[in-house]
């Protein structure tokens, strides 16, 4: 999905600095996943900007770089949150109440699968599996792994971050 | 010639000797008698169970116990139930194997081990070969019954250590083949009888056949597909985390038969430890010179590349793979020419999957007749299969072909898995009740439900056929009577739609017609005309579509329609919901006759406060905000049980006091 109005507003400045990225990758077609991979990792989105520079560097179009970003789920156009919760969809956690924890994190930050809270603290996603069915429902709560999720669990979790947060806030 | 020949091999078997030589003594300096090591299971799995913390706990209290013990990463048994697992090699016993690690656990067993010499054997699994003190882990039925071939060294080593794999065995097969013509190798596997793992079943050295005789330039590729998109299989990504260079083997013989010099491993990114350890073993082999240019002095080249796909389903479609390992949308294309002739940049490309490849390491390593006495007639060898879902012992398992449905449910899966809930004070499981077994799924989004009465079906590719699923990946779901098949089937229909590529109409417009279809009938809107039209679509759409996804993506609900078309039916005359699962055609109501006043459970347990108490001490749940969490269904403990679910959803009956 190419950024509508709002994901405009919540693109960073500066999310373009890509060129020593760029400067280690030869331009060759089949490394383009890659990088945008690893832009990701640094930025957590792909930003317009940044993309634009890509394909100046494959010279190939800006059209054929959004063709092959929006094609995979991997890829989010919009800031991840500082908080990136990621809930897993597949099948195991489907058949043991997945839906039920989404609904829950829903509810609880006030947003919907694929926002990202006003305060910029908190992003949902969902996935589509993470290779722990056997620990089902399962979210990944920046990048831990949490297995056997309960609406009780999800609570624990944000009551947790909070106090974390508050912890070293005070620290400081 | 002949005399150059004998020189190359008699040098790659000298330099071979000094590898095995190195890993000999890095083995016996862990495992021999007398000393003392842990291996911690810190697969993706073992590790959202805690497994990292169990090593921490090991390494501290290890320094606080003055003991010499060496604490290993290792990989993945399978045995996801009982994970945080690790084995204990003491000098006194055998290698002790523990399960359902806590840190508390871990301390007092490293200091009963290796300071008092007692085995703990209440908390023990087993000891990993027989010896007279503990009860093996044989005397389990999951280890007894299992034929771990090509997960043989999967949970025993340290993955990140290309020594220990050698030690074991690994890179013999690959020796052997240096020995061979590709003819010969080519020979070995048809002997073998080995057909592609990764769900279609395409005879092996058909493909390897026609790959080694395409072309005529030389340039070939050989690509892993490791992309395993499908929700609820997840052996690939414990094969690449426990036993890397098994895949790295497998890889190199399929080098040597094709004479290939470049290699891809096309693998998720949503396995970033699969992605660290292939990368890690790559190296590792490169470093040894098993990979890079004149390997081990021979006149042979081949290297591997690691490529991350970035999430698309429809990348495990050979054609699509190619297609996105070149930068491009992952789409797939007609059909032929064939990728074994025409591949990556046009140049032919043998794409085998990591459990194909793991094949090929044990064939070339035994011989192709040892691998074919296992299996049936025409599905030689193992499979592996993942088990999750509503069953007791998830995890997964490597059984010979031909095995019984009923019985990888029963025997490796423990039957099916009691309701606990967490409120559940009762520490005895048998007196909670039993559920009943309803379907099990097979495949994946593009396999078909099997129900009770085909539970005997034997596991090989033809005989999956037949039943309605397909072999697909091999994960393997279990229902209970508590799942609704309707909405598990929309939820894979849900996963197919997303993942259309959208190539072809029937495919991408079709599902999502399909997928309303459902909804409306999970929703209580439908009505039996729209039963019809599924199916008629579903038929269409099979017809309709250029790639496996698309004709494999009604497999699903035509299988569901088949078996349980009773329950489509009561969801769409009566508005209701048999397994109480479907959220819009349900309530949740607190029976007042069961709720005993002074427990206040369910209020606390309630996400959005719908619960309240009334002004004579008994619970009620406000329908206007209850958003159906099923919390409260939780939370009220087994013994009172006065949550209830109702079908059709009715506002509550003030008469029942």
């Amino acid at each position: 999905m190419p950024p509508n109005e709002l994901n405009k507003k919540t693109t960073n400045d500066g999310d373009d600095n890509i060129e020593d990225i760029l400067e280690k990758t030869p331009p060759q077609r089949s490394e383009i996943i890659n990088l945008l991979l690893s832009i990701q990792q640094r930025f957590g989105y792909l930003s317009s900007g940044a993309l634009k520079k890509v394909a100046r560097h494959f010279f190939i179009s800006e059209t054929d770089v959004w063709s092959v970003a929006t094609f995979y789920n991997e890829f989010r156009f919009t800031p991840k949150g500082k908080n990136h919760i990621k809930v897993c969809l597949g099948t195991a956690c489907h058949i043991k109440g997945g839906a039920n924890i989404m609904k829950t994190w829903e509810t609880k930050l006030k947003i919907n699968e694929g926002d990202i809270t006003p305060d910029r603290k908190f992003s949902l996603d969902r996935v589509g599996c993470v290779g722990c069915c056997s620990m089902a429902p399962v979210a990944v709560v920046n990048e831990k792994i949490e297995g056997k999720m309960s609406p009780v669990k999800v609570e624990g979790i944000l009551l947790k971050i909070k106090l974390d947060e508050e912890k070293n806030s005070s620290s400081k | 010639m002949i005399e150059k020949e004998v020189n190359i091999a008699k040098e790659f078997e000298n330099r071979w000797e000094e590898i095995r030589k190195l890993a000999v003594k890095e083995w016996l300096g862990i495992f021999a008698e007398g000393k003392a090591s842990v291996i911690v299971g810190s697969a993706t799995c073992g590790r959202s169970a805690g497994a990292m913390q169990i090593l921490e706990v090991c390494r501290q209290e290890k320094e606080k116990l003055l003991v010499n013990v060496e604490v290993l990463e290792g990989g993945c048994l399978g045995h996801c139930y009982a994970e945080p697992m690790a084995i204990f090699h003491t000098p006194r016993f055998p290698p002790l194997l523990y399960g359902y690690l806590t840190d508390e656990k871990v301390r007092i067993l490293l200091k009963k081990l290796y300071l008092e010499g007692d085995p703990v054997t209440e908390w023990c699994m087993g000891a990993m070969h027989n010896n007279p003190f503990v009860p093996t882990v044989y005397e389990n039925p999951r280890f007894r019954f299992e034929d771990r071939r090509i997960l043989a060294r999967c949970g025993i080593i340290d993955p990140e250590n290309i020594m220990h794999a050698i030690y074991l065995g690994c890179y013999r097969g690959f020796l052997n083949s240096l020995k061979m013509s590709p003819q010969e190798i080519i020979e070995e596997v048809k002997e073998s009888g080995i057909r592609g793992l990764g769900g279609a079943g395409f005879p092996t050295w058909k493909k390897m056949k026609s790959c080694a005789e395409a072309g005529d330039d030389g340039e070939k590729f050989i690509i892993c597909n490791a992309d395993e998109g499908d929700p609820g299989a997840f052996m690939d990504r414990v094969i690449l985390e426990s036993d890397p260079h098994g895949v790295i083997e497998g890889m190199l013989i399929a080098a040597r038969a094709c004479s290939a010099r470049h290699g891809f491993v096309y693998v998720r990114h949503e396995y970033p430890l699969a992605v660290k350890r292939i990368r890690k073993a790559i190296e590792d082999a490169r470093k040894i010179g098993l990979l890079g240019n004149s390997i081990l002095g021979t006149e042979m080249h081949f290297d591997i590349e690691v490529k991350e796909g970035a999430g698309a389903f429809v990348c495990g479609e050979s054609t699509a793979l190619i297609a996105s390992i070149e930068g491009k949308r992952g789409m797939p294309r007609v059909r032929p020419p064939r990728s074994v002739n025409y591949g990556f940049e046009g140049k032919p490309t043998l794409l085998q999957n990591v459990k194909t490849l793991m094949g090929l390491g044990l064939i070339l390593r035994n011989s192709g007749k040892w691998y074919s006495s296992l299996g049936t007639e025409k599905s030689k060898g193992t499979a592996v299969f993942a088990l999750a879902g509503k069953i007791k012992k998830t995890g997964l398992v490597e059984i010979r072909m031909g095995t019984k449905i009923r019985d990888i449910i029963e025997i490796f899966g423990g039957g099916i898995s009691v309701k606990q809930k967490t409120s559940d004070v009762i520490q005895d499981i048998s007196q909670l009740k039993q559920k009943n077994f309803k379907a099990v799924q097979i495949g994946g989004p593009s396999g078909g439900w099997i129900p009770e009465n085909l539970l005997d079906t034997p596991i090989d590719f033809d005989s999956l056929q037949r039943s309605g699923a397909i072999m697909g990946s091999g994960g393997m779901v279990v229902i209970d009577e508590d799942n609704c098949i309707v909405q598990a089937t929309r939820f894979f229909l849900e996963f197919t739609q997303k993942e259309s590529c959208g190539k072809c109409n029937f495919c991408r417009i079709g599902t999502w017609h399909m997928l309303r279809i459902l909804e409306k009938i999970t929703t209580g809107k439908a009505t039996m005309d729209d039963l019809n039209l599924l199916e008629e679509l579903a038929i269409d759409v099979k017809k309709g579509s250029l790639c496996n996804l698309g004709k494999t993506a009604p497999n699903p609900v035509l299988s569901s329609i088949r078996h349980f078309r009773s329950e489509y039916e009561t969801h769409i005359t009566d508005k209701r919901c048999p397994s109480l699962e479907c959220r819009d055609l349900i309530s949740y109501q607190i029976s007042l006759k069961k709720c005993v006043r002074s427990c206040e459970a369910c209020v606390g347990s309630c996400p959005v406060e719908a619960i309240f108490t009334r002004k004579d001490g008994l619970k009620e749940i406000d329908q206007t905000k209850c958003i159906k969490c099923g919390a409260c269904f939780d939370a009220c403990p087994s013994h009172y049980d006065a949550v209830i679910k109702i079908s059709p959803p009715i506002f509550q009956d003030k008469t029942n006091k």
